[in-house]
């Protein structure tokens, strides 16, 4: 009963701010709110099919247009772009036992996307001559590593990660060590295969 | 003047505007006295959302939306474009008034109890309205595109990264490919100038609708609490004996202090201007410090000091959990007292938040996590005067394998890792060696990065820091 009466409450305070908000002198107005005359079955079912077609349509028309709209936002992301060996240097370029910071056009690149399309890596020649290249980022959250040749350390400017010259996790927050760029050397050229930015 | 007034009723009879917008104006609010310039932080939140609109689009007319050419239009808005920098400005403390404004009214409506029966949905648009504003902080930071600009977007994607089954694709998803691109910048473009404002504006015209239905809350009074039976009677007669019209005998209020936040807004863009402008974006270039604007500061210090094996769940868990927090409030407390005299639960909470918010801010800024590395070098005069070829050589090893950037020494250094400058009177000389050789969770181990010699040397200059405490351990 309680209930009943605060939705009557409500309906009034709902109903006096239709009040407020209605156009007086203007007939529309008046018109649409004059109560219906009683009307025949037929009518009445007339109507209840017209609401239900206008609905259906009305869905139907809203389904047509989002779906391609959520589409072209969405399936982009399906389509793996294809990963490019992109020639970073040749091998006389490199010494035994540095790592040094190579750029190359990343694994999404556009005609427009200007400074952004290009991506950079560590590469490293280790005592042995072998060729490793790691990624830039970060594993905890992201970040540009930065290589301290005197320590001998990658270190993150964010949050304080560490890894050793192998890639491994020497402190800090990282939960896995850097990420490897496939390497491969064809005709004396250095090659890393472009990857997508891992999300780790 | 026959003219003005002619076509002005031509116009009223076409369009019933005055008609609309005068009883809209003038319906009855509850009498608030002084008080009164409590309930003005709503209002205020809008002027300051206009302020965006207007700051907003006139920057829009020379904003390049283009990866290669934002940078440079920025530069061009902020150091050629007549007034540019002005308005650059005044769209930045537009933004922080925003924010503020949006966080002062929420705490007001929280400490009045106004969320209470019946404006439960008012309180819940009102949090759909500062999610919203807070995208709208982050999507503008984005478009600065700075240095800082497309790491804080690699960091939020590596956020993303984090949700179970679908973080890779979601991470992607922001990115917008699957790294950093041309289409990077034109997806919060949109977010920033279409999504997000067209958003706000439905959402708060459904929050200013609710508002005339349900009318402005009373100034809590102890002994005065909801109940839900009785409020919409108690209401009615409330306005009815002790109302007044909103337009003006309130209205004032809220035209007096969106005033004053616009003047502020251009006060501080003035004498502040915009906010710097970083390195140019170059993801080749290594040298990046990503840090978020001061509304995330506090969130971005949290992430940093949780442990790692929290940290998952923290940057997932924590937005969720005060999301629904926000969102149950008015569920399960939405009658009884409004006053906070008689809800000091509801003042510690706010006092906790502000608190920590603001610590967390400062510690945001501080990075003490970060390792300082443009630390001055130690000098050679730090062991005294005519230190040993040895002790030298180990003042220059702590300079060069990055010591200095987590320690302190005499005022130098990071404060990453615990000051060095008297750690002979905390440790052992052989407990050192053990620290230095195997590391800890923040530190590296050196073993394989020192030699016997180099180690030797090392030891031999922290030998020399010594403090009046006697070292643990020692005999």
């Amino acid at each position: 009963m309680s209930s009943q009466n605060n939705e009557s409450k409500q309906n009034d305070q709902g109903a006096h701010l239709a009040g407020l908000l209605s156009l007086n002198n203007n007939p529309a107005e008046e018109a649409a709110t004059e109560p219906d005359q009683p009307e025949d079955p037929r009518t009445l079912n007339r109507r209840k099919f017209l609401r239900r077609l206008s609905y259906g349509v009305g869905g139907l028309g809203a389904a047509l247009a989002i779906v391609p709209v959520a589409g072209y936002v969405v399936l982009p992301l399906f389509n793996k772009q294809p990963e490019n060996w992109q020639e970073v240097g040749t091998t006389g370029q490199f010494k035994q036992g540095q790592t040094v910071e190579v750029k190359f056009d990343n694994a999404s690149p556009h005609p427009w996307g200007g400074p952004v399309s290009q991506s950079a890596a560590w590469l490293r020649v280790d005592e042995v001559g072998q060729f490793w290249a790691y990624s830039i980022n970060c594993t905890h959250l992201g970040c540009p590593v930065d290589w301290r040749p005197e320590a001998t350390l990658f270190m993150c400017p964010c949050h304080g990660g560490v890894f050793y010259q192998d890639g491994t996790v020497a402190a800090g927050p990282p939960p896995k060590p850097l990420v490897r760029y496939p390497l491969r050397i064809r005709d004396g050229r250095v090659e890393i295969r472009t990857s997508p930015l891992p999300i780790t | 003047m026959g003219v003005i007034r002619k076509s002005w009723r031509w116009f009223e009879s076409r369009t019933g505007i005055a008609r609309f917008i005068g009883p809209v104006a003038r319906h009855r609010v509850p009498k608030t006295g002084k008080m009164g310039w409590f309930f003005v932080f709503g209002s205020a939140t809008l002027v300051a959302f206009l302020m965006q609109g207007l700051t907003g689009i006139s920057l829009a007319t020379t904003y390049v939306n283009s990866t290669a050419d934002a940078y440079p239009s920025l530069q061009y808005i902020t150091d050629q474009a007549p007034l540019g920098s002005l308005v650059r400005g005044m769209h930045n403390y537009g933004a922080t008034a925003m924010t503020v404004l949006v966080g002062v009214h929420m705490v007001r409506v929280f400490l009045m109890g106004s969320y209470k029966f019946p404006r439960e949905v008012n309180w819940l648009s009102g949090v759909i309205l500062l999610v919203l504003t807070l995208g709208m902080g982050f999507t503008g930071q984005l478009l600065r595109w700075d240095q800082n600009a497309i790491w804080s977007v690699v960091v939020g994607a590596e956020q993303a990264g984090r949700t179970p089954f679908i973080g890779d694709w979601l991470g992607h998803f922001i990115l917008a490919g699957d790294t950093l691109s041309g289409e990077t910048l034109s997806r919060f473009f949109s977010l920033h100038v279409f999504l997000l404002p067209g958003l706000i504006f439905v959402v708060v015209s459904f929050h200013l609708y609710l508002v005339l239905r349900n009318g402005i809350s009373t100034v809590p009074e102890s002994g005065q609490p909801v109940d839900p039976k009785t409020y919409h009677t108690w209401y009615r007669n409330l306005l009815k004996h002790r109302g007044e019209p909103f337009w003006p005998d309130a209205a004032y209020r809220d035209i007096i202090f969106g005033v004053l936040v616009i003047i502020a807004i251009i006060a501080l863009a003035l004498v502040l201007g915009p906010p710097e402008l970083g390195r140019p974006p170059d993801p080749t270039i290594i040298k990046a410090d990503p840090k978020p604007d001061w509304y995330f500061l506090w969130y971005f210090s949290i992430l940093a000091m949780v442990p790692a094996s929290s940290e998952s769940f923290i940057i997932l868990l924590f937005p969720f959990i005060i999301g629904l927090v926000l969102i149950l409030l008015p569920f399960i407390a939405n009658k009884g007292e409004r006053t906070p005299l008689r809800r000091p639960w509801a003042v510690a909470i706010v006092l906790v938040a502000v608190v920590a918010i603001g610590v967390l801010i400062v510690v945001g800024q501080e990075e003490p996590w970060v390792p300082q590395f443009d630390a001055t070098p130690l000098p050679q005069t730090v062991a005294g005067p005519n230190p040993s070829p040895s002790i030298q050589a180990g003042i220059t090893l702590f300079n060069q394998k990055g010591c200095l950037y987590c320690h302190k020494i005499d005022g130098n250094g990071g404060i990453r890792g615990p000051d060095l400058s008297e750690v002979r009177s905390h440790l052992t000389i052989e407990q050192i060696k053990v620290r230095v050789l195997t590391g800890a969770l923040n530190m590296p181990a050196y073993g394989t990065n020192l030699s016997a010699q180099e180690l030797n040397e090392l030891l031999a200059f922290l030998e020399t820091r010594v403090g009046n405490k006697t070292p643990r351990g020692s005999q």
